[in-house]
């Protein structure tokens, strides 16, 4: 029988990944890939506790994060596009204007 | 009445503040020099209108605002006008409103003609609060106020540059600036004393409460208490062995010495002992008033004695106002305090009509001081010469000037409490007096004329400034014959003091004796200086390189002495401490700033600029509040 906290180990699960490849990861493309692995993950576990509670404002939450989700990445990418439009990659390392 | 109060106060201020706010950085500008002096003279014309007012009706008390009320602690901000007060300010505001006239004159040529003024005024407003306060606080906050000024004024010419002290004893005027300033803190710390052993026995510093209580208070406390203003009274009017700032005080112009450093803030230490009458006259503390007429007696011989070899027009002039606040100090001891305080105001003009002459005397010679380079004078001063000629008669206590009335008083006072040592060294003084205050006139105006060998061209002073000159000049004619009636005024408020049957009988050889020293001095300076051709001055090197000579043009090595043994001594130590300062106060505050120096040196690594190793730290940060919640979480 599949309980709660098996969703919750697979959230708890992709969220280090998602994690990990934040921390990791020197593309920002994967950086970008990362952030909606958490942010997956985080769904996961608003609609698996809305479920286990028989509340509805859990889903509804995880709804509202996919539709920013979707606003950040339409936004997100475009700064991408003009990033490598300028710098001719994507790289972390190379695009490191801001030394202190 | 209460406005006039308050017109009378704060004139001077707000002259003070439209020059040092609105002119500080600008060149030379007329206006302040002539609102100064006109706000100064509102102030003169406020006193004196108050003076008709206490005379009729009585003194004036009011209070501003509350100033201090902590706990069992309330010294409210009042003023008090009554007989003594208002003399005073009489005196203060009318020698002001002269020196300010004449500043604008003898400034003429400075290019800080206007901070001049900024703190000439703000004396003036000290000196007020000083002597109307109501209170021992607002007494000491004039007290420090005129103290300030003093300091600002000593030093106003701070762009000169030290030199040793054979060629300049003062060094230079920010030195005696500060030695002024620093001889005056050591007696202000026994002011202190004196007055927190007020408050703690009585827990008041109102006058009329403390006067009233103290009289209840154990012997040892009021004797204490009234060493300790005397003290104070010591450093302000510059009393032995406090008394050297006040010659190297000439460093400052000759106007601040005209009003500062002879009429007005030296004489705020007889002033505070007419104040405090009821504790000096008290029966408890009588060896301390004779301690009072004894050091007055022997510093008016002792500056006396220096006066008669120095060659400074200025220092001697200094030194016979040390001479005459000895002579109030006598007089004031002795317990005539009234006569202290008409001899007051009667030196304050005449001595201030003397520095203003000398400063005539400084502005013709180019600022040149020795008066061996002086002589013959006369023909192209004449003003001055009268005005010094009638100051030094005064001084001297020839009658019928002010001069005569006031001391002889002092001298008549000495004879009547049967203190004849003081009486004749009073009486000697008074030769003294009259022997160096003429060898300085015929010096300067009469014998050869030395200056041309110099070069100088003298000139006479501008016009204006020399009918500036003039009230004061009248006042020093004029303010003895007024004796009778400020006797039946001031005794309103002061305790009254008349000579006895026998002082009475005696009175008439006493003032020929004294007239006869005064008379025997003035002739000896006459045959010795103001002669000419083969009779004229010269200098006698077989008397210069005499013993005696030497200890009085050195000031009794006084000056060295305290070089010697305190300064120095003083100043090592302070190395020491400085060191020792060093190593550990600095040290630990050096060390501290190291830390975070470094800290921040390590730290800045951090910021380098790539966003991944930012989300690293971020993430670092953001495992590490999780861990510290969940820490809290089971702690809790």
């Amino acid at each position: 029988m599949i309980g709660i906290s098996h969703y919750l180990i697979l959230s708890g699960l992709l969220f280090s990944i998602g994690f990990m490849g934040v921390l990791r990861r020197k593309n920002l493309l994967m950086l970008f890939f990362a952030t909606e692995v958490m942010l997956n993950a985080v769904n996961i576990a608003f609609a698996a506790i809305g479920n286990y509670y028989g509340d509805l404002s859990g889903q509804m939450f995880a709804f509202f994060i996919i539709a920013v989700a979707a606003s950040e990445v339409a936004v997100g990418l475009g700064l991408l596009i003009i990033l490598y439009k300028k710098y001719h990659t994507l790289d972390l390392d190379v695009i490191s204007t801001m030394k202190g | 009445m209460e406005n006039l109060v308050y017109i009378a106060l704060f004139a001077p201020f707000v002259g003070s503040l439209f020059a040092g706010l609105f002119f500080a950085r600008s060149p030379k500008n007329i206006v302040v020099g002539v609102v100064n002096s006109a706000l100064i003279f509102i102030s003169l014309l406020a006193s004196i209108a108050l003076a008709i007012h206490v005379v009729e009706h009585g003194a004036i008390h009011v209070t501003m605002m509350d100033w201090i009320t902590v706990g069992g602690l309330h010294i409210p901000f009042g003023f008090v006008v009554d007989e003594v007060s208002v003399t005073m300010m009489v005196v203060v505001t009318m020698v002001s409103t002269v020196v300010h006239i004449y500043s604008n004159g003898y400034m003429d040529h400075d290019k800080s003609f206007n901070r001049f003024f900024s703190y000439l005024s703000a004396f003036v407003f000290s000196m007020m609060v000083l002597v109307m306060s109501d209170n021992f606080a607002g007494l000491f906050i004039g007290w420090e106020g005129v103290g300030v000024c003093s300091w600002l004024l000593i030093g106003f010419w701070y762009h000169k540059k030290d030199v040793t002290p054979d060629i300049n004893p003062a060094i230079s005027p920010s030195y005696a600036a500060n030695e002024a300033f620093i001889m005056n803190r050591i007696a202000d710390l026994g002011m202190l004393i004196g007055i927190f052993l007020i408050y703690w026995n009585v827990g008041s510093l109102q006058y009329d409460i403390v006067f009233e209580k103290l009289p209840h208070l154990g012997d040892g406390i009021l004797v204490a208490i009234a060493m300790a203003l005397f003290i104070g009274a010591m450093g302000k009017s510059a009393q032995f062995p406090l008394h050297t700032w006040l010659t190297d005080a000439m460093e400052g112009p000759t106007p601040v010495s005209a009003l500062i450093h002879a009429a007005t803030m030296v004489t705020a230490g007889v002033f505070l002992v007419i104040r405090a009458n009821p504790i000096y006259s008290l029966d408890a503390v009588s060896g301390v008033s004779y301690f009072i007429a004894a050091l007055g007696t022997f510093v008016a011989f002792f500056a006396a004695s220096m006066a008669l070899v120095n060659r400074d027009l200025k220092r001697i002039i200094a030194y016979s106002t040390l001479s005459q606040l000895g002579y109030m100090f006598a007089a004031a001891g002795l317990g005539a305090y009234w006569i202290a305080l008409f001899h007051l105001a009667a030196h304050a003009f005449f001595k201030a009509l003397l520095f203003l002459g000398a400063g005539n005397v400084m502005h013709a010679m180019n600022d040149e001081l020795d008066i061996f380079k002086m002589g013959g004078l006369k023909k192209v001063m004449r003003g001055t010469y009268l005005y010094m000629g009638v100051a030094s008669l005064a001084l001297a206590g020839i009658p019928p000037l002010a001069g005569y009335f006031s001391k002889d008083a002092i001298i008549e006072t000495a004879f009547n409490e049967g203190t004849y040592i003081l009486w004749f060294a009073l009486v000697f003084t008074a030769g003294l007096t009259a022997f160096y205050s003429f060898r300085q006139v015929f010096l300067t105006f009469e014998g050869e004329e030395r200056y041309k060998k110099f070069g100088f061209h003298p000139h006479e002073m501008y016009r204006y400034v020399l009918i500036a000159m003039s009230p004061l000049a009248i006042l020093a004619i004029i303010t003895g014959w007024f004796k009778g009636s400020f006797h039946e005024f001031i005794i309103r408020l002061l305790p009254d003091y008349e000579m006895s049957h026998h002082t009475h009988h005696n009175a008439w050889w006493l003032g020929l004796l004294v007239l006869a020293f005064a008379v025997t001095g003035i002739i000896i300076a006459y045959m010795k200086y103001a002669r000419k051709g083969d009779k004229a001055f010269k200098q006698d090197k077989e008397v210069e390189s005499g013993f005696l000579y030497k200890l009085l043009i050195n000031q009794y090595y006084i000056p060295a002495f305290y070089t010697e043994y305190i300064v120095k001594p003083y100043s090592a130590l302070s190395d020491k401490f400085w060191s020792i300062d060093k190593a550990v106060v600095d040290a630990t505050v050096d060390f501290i700033a190291k830390v975070i120096y470094k800290t921040g040196d390590r730290t800045r690594v951090i910021q380098n600029g790539n966003l991944s190793s930012y989300l690293n730290w971020m993430g670092v940060g953001a495992v590490l509040l999780i861990l510290a919640s969940a820490v809290a979480v089971v702690i809790g």
